[in-house]
């Protein structure tokens, strides 16, 4: 192809956009529209996701020894737990530790005067945080085996519901997201058909004259990428500012919320929901104009 | 490929043909055939008019011509080029060959009379500096030199046709094909279409074909008047005129 040709086909697939520009807004809108659902969803889901994370990491297992085990063996059980992979973080809590936490708030700060002798002698434990929680069942099974292991603490009840939780967001997340596209796909099409339909003397005439099949098509798959990125920019600077206000919003009136309501930070949901986007409206804008055009083009 | 498959046919086709249909039968799923059994043999630098009623044949003779349909049984060979053996993908050079003029001028409305004469050189990839040349030079040759700038919706239907015949010519086909050229024009505007026709003929050696139903435009024209009936050629005269069915 000749460079003045390339340049030819870019400047028209400008200019296209120009000339048919109650088609363009329509496209534009339309893929807007349905990319606003999509990232608006995603946003949410992302940052529900990242919620429940945190309420599992939350979620400790605390480990307690025999009585005659030593330092020294304590230190080598903590080691092989950390090396487990379900495994985020281990935390040693030593008797006298746990008894200088617990006391002040329960008894009182002169608790060293009612009680001379630390009375959880023997408790020294390890506090177990886990990086899935669904995994929980296995360590524990893992650690009743392990010699000196006197007692095993854990909330069977919060980990299945944390688990299950988790499930239902991935299958549900999964479902809504293609019928999203599904959705998406079906009425940008019908956006794009229509607004080609309208061009198909052109393409006749192209056609005609002798065009080859590429010369004819080049322009319109520049038009719907165009279209396609211009579509997916406006909803992603959309979502860019709700996100921001959101964020603001639930901070000064809810602000018991902020605990349980960890947002991520903009930077972090949009280094995938940027690509995404992008690559689906301009991916719909091509495959859009490609395929339309096609029909157009046995002349 | 094209080059040799022309090469083949020419030196299989002796005759100075550039538009050759053997035997050429065409049915469509319904009904009786669009064409049936045609030959005809048109040579280079002939003025050809192709007439008949609606339904004689004549818009399927044209299609064939440009490869958009292609024959149930028998040969079209245009310029060379064997319809049979020509590949999809090889038809746009194909039809490189052709200049094609429509009665309802098919021009593209959002664009002014420069860039739609550019549009078929841009088509064939001629280079810009070659384009800025050919393009006044075609529309000097249609008498519309000074209105390269308007939009064709500002033109006449006369000088849309003249736009459509600039477009036509400016890549130089060796043959022409009007579909009812003047179908959309009054008496004036047709005859003015018609002489420059003829002129191009004469000057530039183009092989002209016009389907139309201007009686007396092929009447007073004088030239080769194929006639056509129910897909059959029924008349074929050298300096024929229009022959009244009724």
């Amino acid at each position: 192809m000749r460079i003045s040709t390339l340049f030819y086909t870019l400047k028209q697939g400008v200019i296209n956009i120009f000339r048919n520009k109650w088609f363009s807004l329509a496209s534009i809108a339309t893929i807007s529209a349905c990319l606003f659902l999509f990232g608006l969803f995603y946003t949410v889901i992302v940052n529900f996701q990242n919620m429940i994370k945190s309420a599992e990491e939350g979620v400790a297992i605390t480990v307690f020894f025999d009585e005659d085990v030593t330092q020294e063996q304590m230190e080598q059980i903590g080691a092989q737990i950390q090396e487990r992979s379900e495994v985020s973080r281990v935390e040693f809590i030593s008797a006298d530790q746990a008894w200088a936490d617990w006391a002040p708030t329960n008894i009182g700060e002169d608790y060293g005067d009612i009680f001379a002798e630390n009375p959880l002698v023997g408790s020294d434990n390890y506090e177990i945080y886990l990086s899935d929680v669904s995994l929980q069942r296995d360590l524990v099974t893992w650690l009743e085996s392990v010699p000196g292991v006197r007692d095993i603490k854990r909330s069977e009840l919060v980990a299945d519901t944390l688990t299950g939780v988790n499930a239902i967001v991935a299958y549900v997340s999964v479902g809504i997201i293609a019928i999203l596209l599904a959705v998406s796909v079906f009425l940008i099409s019908n956006t794009v058909v229509i607004g080609i339909s309208v061009r198909k003397a052109e393409i006749e005439i192209m056609k005609y004259i002798g065009a080859t099949d590429f010369f004819v098509r080049s322009p319109f798959v520049i038009e719907g990428i165009l279209i396609g990125l211009i579509g997916s920019g406006i909803p992603l600077a959309a979502i860019y500012a709700i996100y921001f206000e959101v964020m603001e919003y639930v901070v000064v009136e809810f602000p018991a919320l902020t605990d349980l309501m960890r947002f991520l930070p903009v930077g972090e949901v949009f280094r995938t929901l940027l690509p995404i986007s992008l690559v689906l409206g301009a991916g719909i804008g091509f495959l859009g104009s490609f395929v339309t055009v096609r029909k157009h083009l046995r002349v | 490929m094209i080059f040799n498959n022309k090469k083949k046919k020419k030196k299989k086709d002796s005759s100075d043909a550039v538009i050759l249909l053997d035997k050429v039968s065409k049915s469509y799923s319904s009904g009786s055939p669009a064409l049936d059994n045609v030959s005809l043999s048109i040579k280079k630098g002939e003025f050809v008019f192709i007439v008949g009623d609606s339904g004689s044949g004549k818009s399927t003779l044209i299609k064939l011509l440009l490869r958009e349909l292609t024959p149930t049984s028998g040969r079209v060979v245009v310029n060379g080029y064997d319809m049979d053996r020509l590949r999809r993908r090889q038809v746009p050079k194909f039809r490189r060959n052709l200049g094609i003029v429509f009665q309802d001028f098919r021009l593209l409305n959002d664009r002014n009379v420069y860039e739609n004469v550019a549009f078929a050189q841009r088509v064939v990839q001629t280079p810009t500096k070659e384009i800025r040349k050919n393009v006044p030079k075609a529309l000097a040759v249609v008498g519309l030199a000074g209105k390269y700038k308007a939009k064709t919706k500002q033109l006449s239907g006369g000088e849309q046709q003249r736009v459509a015949l600039a477009r036509a010519l400016v890549n130089e086909p060796p043959i022409l094909l009007a579909d009812e050229p003047t179908g959309n024009l009054d008496p004036k505007n047709s005859w003015e279409i018609m002489k420059l026709l003829e002129r191009i003929n004469e000057e530039k050696g183009t092989t002209i074909l016009v389907v139309t139903h201007n009686r007396e435009i092929v009447n007073a024209m004088q030239k080769r008047v194929i006639t056509m009936k129910k897909g059959v050629i029924i008349s074929d005269e050298e300096k024929g005129g229009y022959i009244d069915e009724d």
